[in-house]
């Protein structure tokens, strides 16, 4: 699996070694979006890629998501492998229909005459700032969508292995980039300095070509008293509330939350007989009650209490109490707590 | 938070002006009305000129308010744009449109007698898809709506392949997957049909997008009708297709109604739909869509500027769709029933005869014998594709297809759920019960 030797990346710097190591491997790979080709993104996700790979390879594109989205879906019919990026998951809705009825359906509909091996990267989640409209977590939105691959990296290691394989995959793969993490994890505390990713070890990304599977969940923290689901930023301000708890939780980062890894997920809470679920997404008809679901459809005679669920609330993002709306500390803390009383 | 907020105001004036009064749109004939299409502007057919396929879109507008024409109602081929098609070319075309009629027909009628569950007939608007289709190349790609069986039949693709998909029954290759006519047929270069209307319109720029950046020749065209161009896709489509200046041919065919709602509601009443190109920076025709020699020529017009890096076409087939929207439907209900017999523009299959005969090439006994040929040809090959199956009648494909091509490999949680369907089907039909 590895390639070659390493280099210290940051998550940015990760997603675009990928997408870099892409386009030098199959022509086929175009790379597109708004801001995405001269200047390099507004995340700087692609910078460098337009002047490496040329013009008809990493290009801007109108502020339409209908049309990035169907044209990639083009694209994809033709033969070429677009990775599109959508500026911010909250801009996703215009390309919704594209999404849903045309790349997820193609394959199907069409019994295998035509593909759309395409990768939507987009940027998601909160805790920046960014209100309303640039914070939103639509990861169940994909899921529920049959034909599409949801794929969410929580680190710089992970986010590079599991792009090329997303951009490699014959299937449409939606790709959300916690962009909370990008340039250091999170620990859940806004109000403490933010670690850079230099400091940790999956910061250790190899230049070259390297893939990790699609459908396989990580286990960051092995532990007896209860399985954490998490994935994304909530993934690393997990930890850090069991580490200051001093609670023996298993942590699994789902990494790919369809397909998902349920052998894993089984595994795990049969051994704890305890499972909280944490993710920053509004909690009705969130991702967290599929996994509800299904940890109680096969594991229920191992609990021994009540699966929980941590998440976002049922509101749109507030700008000014970003803080009292994120699933912080506090919450997943009160969450632990209870799950290991019951 | 303020104590009070103003009230909000609903129907009440606020000023000394007239009230303001909303505008909505009513067609000018509904049942029991008789129609009258006098005051449809028809220019001569010498009137529209024909500039080069490399002019700059803002040196040809007049073309998007004008009419493309060559036959005149006599069946004289006439004018700039006269593509001079050989006689046999010309017969060609009229045998495909009339086979494409004859199918419509019969497809139609096997879904009133039950054998499917669902057809849509192209009636009057067959020179829309099989002249433009004759007009570009056999390797160019489609990216059809769902009223453009007349592009497969122009390609010739296997009749009996259509009926399949019609029947879903077990020569389908869809696998009984999609709604009657939502055809796939890529050997013929022909997008599967999406039953979600102008998605295919982005998608064809970025086929064409794809087709330019490897230095292909290859150029797509793509199909809506003039109520779906209301579509965001529709506009995202010629933003893009202008930006990147893609080699792709915009069809709008306005067929005048979208199933009850006439073109107004597409924003049509002060507007023509070609015009829409001017406000992009595109290329715009309209033209007669029931004259198959005006709709071969803007077609090769468009083919010639596409290829040759001139950009995008937006065409307007301005036409009248004769018959219901599909079977679903009854235009008695919404609309005036003479519409089609008053239609100014005649019908299309019968101004290519009218043309062949003038010419001296064709004359009654033959179109006749060709017509009894080709209603032949199709109930012949109906008949094997009923062998195949009709829809509900136990002939579909294997129980476990439904699950296939999801995803190209089949994930944990659709096996589990092809076994539980697989076991209520043994539940249902009992142990000796055996997928197919």
């Amino acid at each position: 699996m590895m390639a070659d030797q390493s280099k210290t990346m940051n998550m940015i710097e990760a997603i675009n070694s990928a997408m870099d190591v892409m386009l030098e491997r199959d022509p086929a790979t175009v790379v597109m979006g708004e801001d995405v080709g001269f200047f390099g993104g507004v995340f700087r996700a692609t910078a460098g890629l337009q002047k490496k790979h040329g013009k008809t390879r990493v290009f801007d594109t109108p502020i339409n998501e209908c049309g990035i989205i169907g044209v990639a879906v083009g694209m994809g019919a033709y033969g070429l492998r677009p990775v599109p990026e959508i500026q911010f998951a909250d801009y996703i809705y215009p390309g919704l229909d594209q999404l849903v009825s045309e790349a997820a359906r193609l394959r199907y509909r069409s019994a295998n005459d035509f593909i759309c091996p395409m990768t939507v990267r987009t940027p998601f989640g909160g805790g920046i700032f960014g209100g309303q409209t640039h914070s939103q977590s639509p990861e169940s939105i994909m899921t529920h969508i049959c034909g599409v691959k949801t794929v969410i990296p929580s680190n710089p290691y992970d986010a590079k292995g599991l792009l090329i394989a997303a951009i490699e995959d014959n299937d449409p793969v939606v790709f959300l980039e916690p962009k909370r993490i990008y340039n250091g994890p999170f620990s859940g505390y806004y109000d403490r300095p933010v670690e850079p990713w230099s400091k940790h070890a999956a910061s250790a990304v190899p230049e070259g070509y390297y893939r990790i599977d699609l459908g396989k969940a990580a286990t960051v923290r092995e532990g007896e008293a209860v399985t954490v689901l998490a994935y994304g930023t909530m993934v690393h301000v997990a930890k850090t509330i069991i580490e200051e708890r001093g609670i023996d939780a298993e942590i699994l980062d789902l990494r790919t939350l369809l397909p998902l890894d349920i052998e894993a997920i089984e595994a795990s809470v049969k051994k704890t007989g305890r499972c909280l679920i944490i993710h920053e997404a509004t909690r009705t008809s969130g991702f967290g009650a599929e996994l509800a679901a299904l940890v109680q459809e096969r594991c229920f005679y191992h609990l021994e209490a009540p699966v929980e669920r941590v998440t976002g609330f049922d509101t749109p993002y507030p700008h000014s109490l970003e803080w009292a709306y994120f699933p912080g500390p506090v919450r997943i803390a009160t969450a632990l707590d209870k799950i290991m009383r019951d | 938070m303020p104590e009070t907020r103003p009230e909000r105001r609903v129907g009440s004036p606020a000023s000394n002006l007239p009230p303001l009064s909303l505008h909505i749109p009513e067609p000018r004939y509904r049942p029991g009305d008789t129609p009258d299409f006098g005051d449809i502007e028809i220019p001569a057919v010498e009137a529209t000129p024909r500039p080069g396929e490399a002019t700059r879109p803002d040196a040809m507008r007049e073309l998007c308010y004008g009419l493309v024409r060559v036959l005149d109602f006599d069946g004289e081929a006439k004018g700039p744009w006269d593509p001079k098609l050989t006689p046999d070319r010309l017969r060609t075309m009229l045998r495909t449109m009339m086979l494409l009629r004859a199918f419509d027909d019969r497809m139609f009628r096997a879904q009133r007698q039950g054998k499917t569950s669902f057809y849509m007939k192209s009636t009057g608007e067959e020179a829309t898809s099989v002249a433009s289709t004759m007009a570009i190349d056999r390797t160019d790609m489609v990216f059809p709506s769902y009223r453009q069986q007349g592009i497969l039949i122009a390609r010739d693709y296997p009749l009996i392949q259509m009926m399949n998909q019609i029947y879903s029954n077990r020569g389908d290759h869809l696998l009984g997957r999609q709604l009657p006519i939502m055809y796939s047929a890529p050997e013929h270069g022909f997008f599967s049909v999406s039953g979600n209307l102008a998605t295919q319109y982005p998608q064809a720029v970025g086929w064409a997008m794809a087709s330019a950046s490897k230095g292909d020749s290859r150029i797509a065209t793509v199909w809506c009708g003039e109520g779906s161009s209301a579509e965001g896709d529709f506009h995202s489509a010629l933003t893009f297709a202008t930006v990147y200046n893609a080699p792709v041919i915009f069809n709008v065919v306005n067929n005048q109604w979208a199933i009850s709602s006439f073109s107004g509601f597409a924003g049509g009443e002060r507007t023509t739909f070609a015009a829409r190109a001017v406000g992009y920076g595109i290329a715009g025709l309209r033209v007669d869509g029931n004259d198959p020699l005006a709709v071969y020529a803007a077609t090769q017009w468009a083919a010639d500027r596409a290829r040759t890096n001139n950009g995008p076409t937006l065409i307007e087939h301005f036409t009248y769709r004769a018959e219901g929207h599909s079977t679903s439907d009854d235009p008695s209900a919404y609309r005036a029933a003479q519409e089609a017999s008053a239609w100014p523009f005649g019908d299309p299959v019968a101004r290519l005869r009218q043309h062949l005969e003038r010419l001296g090439e064709w004359d009654a006994e033959r179109h006749e014998a060709q017509a009894k040929e080709l209603d032949d040809l199709v109930k012949t090959t109906q008949k094997q594709a009923e062998k195949l199956g009709i829809l509900g009648h136990g002939m579909h494909q294997p129980f476990e297809t439904m699950f296939e091509d999801v995803f190209e490999e089949m994930p944990w949680h659709l096996k589990e759920q092809c076994a539980q369907m697989l076991a209520e089907q043994e539940a249902k039909f009992g142990p000796n019960w055996k997928p197919e």
